[in-house]
């Protein structure tokens, strides 16, 4: 299956039973995908007439009990940031899928790792984090995207799944077997109609500014459990690298096929690929630059997850960036060649 | 003696903040009223605004979800198509729904989302201080109209039942106002006909209230009241747009 | 039949709709202040009121209850 179609059927084996989208190039066959089969599921699809109204949809999908989804590419995901900051101020569960592309601006539809601060670093207005899972495989959806509906219900706040073009539209061998589909938890604070209980109210407007920031810091708490306790990431030969790349989603896979080359020429190289963007891998980063001096950090983009690798190491090591924005897809031996230069230079 | 009108008990202790002579206060009310005579506290879901109505979950005695500004239609089809059987309405303003709203408004109503619209219209923006709405008339003096609206700098008053019923996807949609007893009574009747016809799956209803900003128009409240009788129902007829028999 | 209006003087904020829409005059604006400082209604019991209830229907701060002998 295509990652998008991929990505809809897991949404819907793990419980999601309204989707809200609008078509943007390159996650379309997600949209398609939810169209075709939300119905025969007893879920509900919506071709809404923007992306704001899509994620208000989600907005009011959850705020009713329901685990419900959105997806789009990133002039979209600008348009839902609003959106994504009130469900984190009204503490409500949701799902958003970007896939990303080329941009700024319009950009193009190839596949990028453009959106990476948008999704790490709140995205919207005010203090905020969302939980961001970056996949790297189609097959790896089926972990990712259960993941997500789990960790947004058990925090209620949205949480991100950050693709790309690539991802989303290359099509690989999909099992669903192992997908098991997250628990339902308590939505005793979802609106259902005041009947047998006090009138409830779910607004993030709150004039007191005491009780503003006394909110701020229950939500901060929340982000801090989830920094304690929803790190994932992935190691590739790093036992005895003597360089770390660093790489996520389709990156990752461009530099597996780099490290392979290098490896093979004896260049010790090895990789950490960050699953969860945020809460980003600092951790694990900080103890590998006890052993490790050299970290090449690899994206598709001029360089922003460089800057959460330099905070990990907090002037350890010596980091090396190769970025590439704008949709280009370098292949794995241009990052070959990229990183044994930076590797013989270390030396 | 015997009590022939009293507070809805849907209507919690709060004393409203809304100016004195505010229409909000009054559709506040109606809505209340309306709900407590149908026995529907227990399925009512409103969707609050941005604007002077934002502020509803301190005075209903329902479940309130607040929108971000302008997507009240949008929030409700979210919160109606997971709870297709409870009443659910969202309350909006000229900016909410005529404004930064008008595509989620026209969308819902496009696609006969089975909710209601309640739709206040004072021809201004009363929370942020009186500025031009959508609804402002040709003419009239706003914050941001210093010298009165003029059409080739700012557009015309948008007519939103109108506009809305063109829409074969809208079901009723009627405009009543708020500025005389017997228009109270009428306006009352828009809401119950409107929620009466969401149960029975009717299908998009909208009910546009013509209501006083006494403070923002720098009238007092009676000017105000007759100002929208006198000029404002020339732009804004009452009356209705549609009505889907059902 | 005799009408009576009671103002929750708390609530009312000197609009004077109740006022203008009495069709017996029951209603007056009084010197006395709430505690917001507004000049509150007042029902006057001398006039004739019909608990025709033009006064409720009017007031924004659903301040007015009536009743009717």
């Amino acid at each position: 299956m295509s990652g998008n179609a991929a990505l809809a059927e897991a949404a819907i084996l793990s419980g999601c039973t309204h989707y809200f989208g609008y078509p943007i190039t390159p996650q379309n066959e997600l949209t398609e995908y939810m169209a075709m089969r939300m119905p025969g599921a007893g879920g509900v699809f919506i071709q809404s007439e923007s992306e704001i109204a899509a994620i208000n949809m989600v907005l009011g999908a959850s705020v009713a009990g329901a685990r419900s989804m959105t997806s789009s590419s990133g002039p979209g995901m600008s348009l839902k940031q609003e959106g994504v900051s009130y469900l984190v101020a009204d503490e409500l569960p949701a799902v958003i899928v970007n896939m990303m592309r080329g941009g700024p601006g319009m950009g193009n539809i190839s596949a990028a790792q453009s959106d990476y601060f948008q999704a790490t670093r709140g995205g919207g207005h005010g203090d905020y984090r969302t939980v961001v899972l970056a996949p790297g495989s189609v097959q790896e959806l089926t972990e990712v995207v259960p993941l997500a509906f789990d960790l947004a219900d058990k925090y209620r706040s949205p949480v991100i799944i950050l693709g790309d073009g690539m991802l989303g539209q290359m099509m690989e061998p999909v099992d669903f077997d192992g997908l098991v589909r997250p628990a339902d938890y308590d939505k005793s604070w979802a609106l259902t109609g005041a009947r047998g209980r006090p009138a409830q109210a779910i607004h993030s407007l709150i004039f007191d500014t005491r009780l503003q920031e006394e909110h701020n810091w229950k939500l901060q708490r929340k982000f801090r459990l989830i920094e304690r306790d929803e790190v994932r990431y992935e190691t590739y030969l790093a036992d005895d690298a003597e360089m770390i790349v660093v790489a996520y989603g389709s990156g990752a896979r461009i530099a597996r096929g780099a490290i392979k080359r290098l490896r093979e020429e004896n260049l010790k190289v090895g990789m950490i690929r960050p699953v969860t963007l945020w809460p980003f891998p600092m951790k694990a980063l900080q103890e590998m630059a006890k052993t490790v001096r050299d970290f090449f950090v690899f994206e598709m983009s001029a360089g922003q997850m460089v800057e959460d690798v330099r905070l990990a190491l907090e002037g350890q090591g010596r980091i090396h960036l190769y970025g590439r924005p704008g949709g280009v897809v370098p292949t794995p031996v241009e990052l070959y060649r990229i990183v044994s230069r930076h590797y013989h230079q270390a030396r | 003696m015997k009590t022939v009108y009293a507070r809805p008990k849907l209507l919690k202790e709060a004393h409203f903040h809304y100016c004195p002579g505010c229409g909000h206060g009054v559709v506040n009310r109606l809505l209340m009223e309306v709900i407590e005579e149908m026995d529907l506290a227990g399925d009512a879901i409103c969707v609050a605004p941005a604007g002077c109505g934002m502020l509803l979950y301190n005075y209903f005695e329902i479940d309130v979800v607040e929108a971000a500004h302008g997507r009240g239609a949008a929030v409700a089809t979210g919160v109606k198509r997971v709870r297709p059987r409870n009443l659910v309405f969202s309350y909006q303003g000229d900016g909410d729904l005529a404004a930064i709203g008008a595509a989620e408004g026209l969308h819902a109503a496009n696609r006969g989302e089975n909710i209601t619209v309640i739709f206040v219209n004072n021809g201004v923006y009363g929370m942020t201080g009186g500025q031009m709405a959508p609804t402002t008339l040709l003419d009239q003096v706003t914050t941001t109209t210093p010298t009165g609206r003029d059409a080739a700098l700012a557009g015309h008053p948008v007519r939103i039942c109108e506009v809305f019923s063109m829409l074969d996807g809208a079901s009723y949609l009627e405009r009543v106002a708020v500025n005389r007893p017997a228009a109270v009574v009428k306006a009352k009747k828009a809401i119950a006909k409107a929620f009466r016809r969401q149960l029975d799956g009717a299908g998009f209803s909208l009910v546009e209230i013509l209501s006083p900003c006494p403070v923002n128009w720098k009238m007092g409240p009676l000017e105000a009241c007759r100002w929208i009788d006198e000029v404002m129902v020339k732009q804004f007829p009452l009356g209705v747009f549609k009505e889907v028999p059902c | 039949m005799k009408g009576s209006i009671q103002i929750d003087k708390e609530r009312c904020k000197g609009c004077a709709l109740c006022i203008d829409f009495c069709p017996e005059s029951c209603v007056g604006l009084s010197e006395e202040l709430n505690l917001k400082g507004y000049f509150v209604a007042a029902f006057d019991d001398s006039k004739e009121c019909t608990a025709c209830r033009n006064c409720a229907l009017m007031c924004p701060e659903v301040a007015i209850e009536v009743s009717r002998s």
